[in-house]
């Protein structure tokens, strides 16, 4: 009953979203204020009736009612309460409904606050929103059902996949689709813009705070999922260039440029017609990376069950969507007026840089993730594209970009002095010269390009403090002035600093963990004793242990540093009783050094275990720094500013189009 | 400078990194790429000794020898032909006989295939969706075991 009631909901939610498209644009059109007052209780509405279906599916999953084909599938009642719910997004058909759910709450978030958003636009955002909506409701209720009923019901569910039963994947799902996801009010903005033919410095106000939340979403949602590959998969990598991996990482990317060029067009109006082609774009690439996870058209350990309807289907709405948009921009971009000037030395110019890098590296990436496929489709080759594709295309484009990077925000608006950005930036210097000599010193061995990607991570960093240092004038007035300054400084200018700082610390990360990883692979008996990275470990044996769905088999390692005990690992190799999969559970011990990271492998013949064991050198700061920019986000997000539906100082400065 | 001119340094610089980058992208491709191939591809096309590339099909039932330490041997077969490898390292969780591999390396002048990592990532009856459809062209009939009821992670 409740599964029905859900079923209908979701009807009713596309009813209801296709009410929201066609009345208030159609509203807009004829300037009738009573048709585009429709848009915002519809948003609600709409919201309401998506909770409820999702609701309702949760339940079904909760109360394991194997009735429905969808839990019968992907679900199991011996499975701890926490995956069961996660289950509801663990597989195609609710993680679509979870799509849809994130969709309605953005445009609902959009709905109540924005009130002080101009009518028309409000109206045109909300219908526009809605149309995206509409198409992946119907996709939904069309291809992937969840409220398929199963008759005669099993009398038990199939079961998640174990590697998903894990409390870092439970939530991942939810951070990306609200990143992907949230990208679409961006969109919507754009396209409304479009189709109002006006944009202005408020229009990128407007936009950027949701910009802002969605690309904190993604940053987390992607860092999460990072952390979890990390650990689940035994292979003690954290970023493999996986297709679906790049699929959330290309919309990334763009986010970040929008990010950088709505800056620029809320401070100074300049970049206008680049803005909302990226903010095209960058929603376009969240619906790409829907595409190519969801359709199943490439081979990854994300794939789902490859059926062609849905990919056609998502196709159609991608070429729908997408072109009508491009369309769209290319019949008005000239009506839309052409912003402020600038020098190429300037923060505008920094940030055209940053625009370029960005969509650059994002297109390196859509290269390296799209040519399997053309390939195989035009010549019937089939290849793959790894690691160092990646490493020689993007790694460079990125080098140049972090390079770069501490300039910015060191150069005045509209025309600035490289000098004096220089001059600013010379401890910066300082420091990351001797963060290339401290490095060679240490690891001397390791490869030369090791020490320079050191040095930039630290030039990163060193540059954001050196921004913030000279905005407060540390050391050239008193202390208590210097604090009052750094008081006195808007949120958003924070904010800019830790994100940058979270880059920096990344930088770091990536770089120590990628070069100066120790790897050893060995066969170890109980009693054995081997040593990495100035660790030793005895293996003590292994044991059985009983997990609530689970069975595994456990080795005991105990480490020490020194002669003085460090911690003992507890490597496992599970195997699930349903659906019967096993799994390598790592034992890591982690710590500001890096991680000690133990697999168990198969057993041998002579009683000893295969081993696989690795140092991972300040790994951690690969996650703490997306944890640093997702702060960073955060602060910027709560700046009265741009706080979503501040109340505005002046009239709205709305130019009309010429 | 002038409007005009600050105009073509912009472009001029976008147009600079845009190549750059083409540039890069093209030698990566040229060189960083690796094929995938089946056993009876790797006898029919005569894939050179030496070049890296994948090897794709099911482990032979009977044919896992382990040696000493991690060092293993089985074979990779399409059904209608089978080539040895040899591989040093800890196997995936779900590298079986009788299911579907991916092996990553070289082969050698004697016909063996040297790996230097082996892939299974995928469920139990699940097999690499390449090793699936190159086995459907070449007309390989797959048992129940070798459907694709779907990946679980969204």
């Amino acid at each position: 009953m409740i599964v029905e009631l859900g079923h209908v909901a979701l009807i009713l939610a596309l009813a209801t979203a296709i009410v929201q498209t066609a009345l208030p644009l159609w509203g807009a059109r004829t300037a009738d204020a009573g048709l585009m007052a429709v848009a915002r209780p519809a948003a609600f509405c709409q919201l309401g009736l998506v909770t409820i279906a999702f609701l309702a599916l949760t339940h079904a999953y909760v109360v394991s009612d194997f009735s429905v084909e969808n839990v019968a599938a992907n679900s199991h009642s011996a499975k701890p309460l926490v995956y069961r719910i996660s289950g509801v997004w663990g597989n195609h058909e609710g993680s679509m409904l979870l799509w849809v759910l994130m969709l309605a709450a953005f445009g609902a978030a959009v709905a109540a606050f924005g009130q002080n958003l101009p009518e028309t636009l409000k109206a045109t955002v909300l219908a526009v929103q809605a149309s995206i909506a509409v198409a992946f409701t119907a996709f939904i209720l069309a291809t992937s059902n969840p409220f398929e009923r199963l008759d005669p019901a099993p009398f038990e569910g199939r079961g998640l996949n174990p590697i998903l039963q894990d409390p870092a994947l439970a939530f991942h799902p939810p951070f990306l689709y609200a990143g992907y996801v949230g990208l679409s009010i961006a969109f919507s903005f754009a396209v409304a813009a479009l189709i109002e033919g006006r944009t202005d410095a408020a229009w990128a106000r407007w936009v950027r705070p949701w910009t802002l939340a969605a690309w904190v979403c993604l940053t987390i949602g992607i860092a999460m999922g990072s952390w979890w590959a990390y650990y689940e998969l035994g292979w003690g990598g954290w970023w493999f260039w996986d297709p679906v991996e790049n699929a959330s990482f290309m919309p990334w990317l763009a986010a970040t440029g929008l990010l950088h060029s709505a800056l620029v067009m809320e401070k100074r109006e300049a970049l206008k017609v680049w803005t909302i082609l990226l903010a095209i774009l960058t929603f376009s690439l969240s619906l790409l990376g829907t595409f190519l996870v969801r359709s199943g058209v490439l081979s990854s350990v994300h794939a789902f069950a490859v059926d062609p309807a849905r990919g056609v289907f998502i196709l159609a709405i991608m070429v729908a969507l997408v072109g009508g948009a491009l369309t769209l921009f290319a019949v008005r971009v000239g009506a839309l007026r052409q912003g402020g000037l600038f020098a190429p030395i300037s923060r505008e110019g920094g940030l055209v840089l940053n625009n370029v890098l960005l969509i650059t590296s994002a297109a390196t990436v859509l290269v390296g993730t799209l040519y399997p496929l053309a390939l195989e489709t035009l010549t019937g080759e089939k290849i793959s594209v790894g690691p160092p594709y990646f490493n020689l295309t993007f790694g460079p484009i990125m080098a140049v970009l972090l390079v770069a990077l501490p300039f910015g925000p060191n150069l005045a608006w509209k025309r600035g002095d490289a000098y004096a950005a220089a001059q600013r930036l010379w401890l910066a210097a300082a420091v990351a010269l001797a963060a290339l000599v401290g490095t060679m010193a240490i690891a001397w061995r390791g490869p030369w390009l090791a020490p320079v990607g050191i040095a930039i991570g630290a030039w990163v960093m060193a540059g954001a403090l050196a921004e913030i240092a000279s905005r407060i004038r540390l050391g050239s007035v008193s202390l208590g002035e210097t604090r009052r300054r750094l008081a006195g400084l808007p949120r958003s200018a924070h904010g800019t600093t830790l994100a940058h700082l979270g880059v920096g610390l990344m930088v770091v990360g990536i770089v120590a963990t990628t070069a100066y990883q120790s790897e050893t692979v060995l066969v170890m008996k109980p009693g054995e004793r081997t040593a990495i990275a100035g660790y030793a470990l005895t293996f003590k044996g292994s044991g059985p242990r009983r997990g609530p769905n689970y069975q595994e088999d456990v080795g005991t390692f105990e480490v020490t540093r020194g002669g003085r005990p460090v911690t003992t690992l507890n490597p496992a190799k599970r195997l699930y009783d349903m659906p019967k999969q096993p799994t390598t559970e790592a034992g890591i011990h982690a710590g500001w050094r890096g991680d000690l990271y133990a697999v168990l492998g198969d057993a041998q013949q002579d009683g000893g275990y295969a081993v696989r064991l690795y140092f991972n050198p300040l790994v951690r700061f690969i996650w703490l720094g997306a944890i640093i920019m997702g702060l960073g986000g955060l602060m910027s997000l709560s700046d009265r500013r741009l706080r979503v539906g501040a109340p505005r100082r002046a009239a709205p400065r709305v130019s009309p189009a010429e | 400078m002038t409007r005009k001119q600050r105009r073509a340094t912009m472009i001029g610089g976008g147009i600079a990194i845009l190549t750059a980058a083409s540039l890069l992208v093209l030698f990566a491709l040229r060189d960083t790429i690796v094929f995938f191939h089946t056993p009876s591809d790797v006898i029919e096309k005569k894939v050179a000794t030496g070049q890296r590339f994948r090897l794709g099909g099911l482990v032979a039932e009977g044919s896992v020898k382990r040696g000493a330490g991690t060092a293993v041997e089985f074979a990779v077969t399409d059904t209608l032909k089978s080539i040895p490898v040899s591989y040093t390292g800890v196997l995936p969780d779900l590298f079986r006989e009788g299911q579907g591999v991916v092996a990553e390396g070289r082969l050698e002048v004697s016909g063996r295939f040297v790996a230097d990592s082996v892939l299974a990532k995928h469920d139990e009856t699940y097999m690499p969706p390449e090793v699936a459809k190159a086995l459907k062209e070449k007309g390989v009939k797959l048992g129940a075991g070798a459907t694709h009821p779907g990946q679980k992670k969204p």
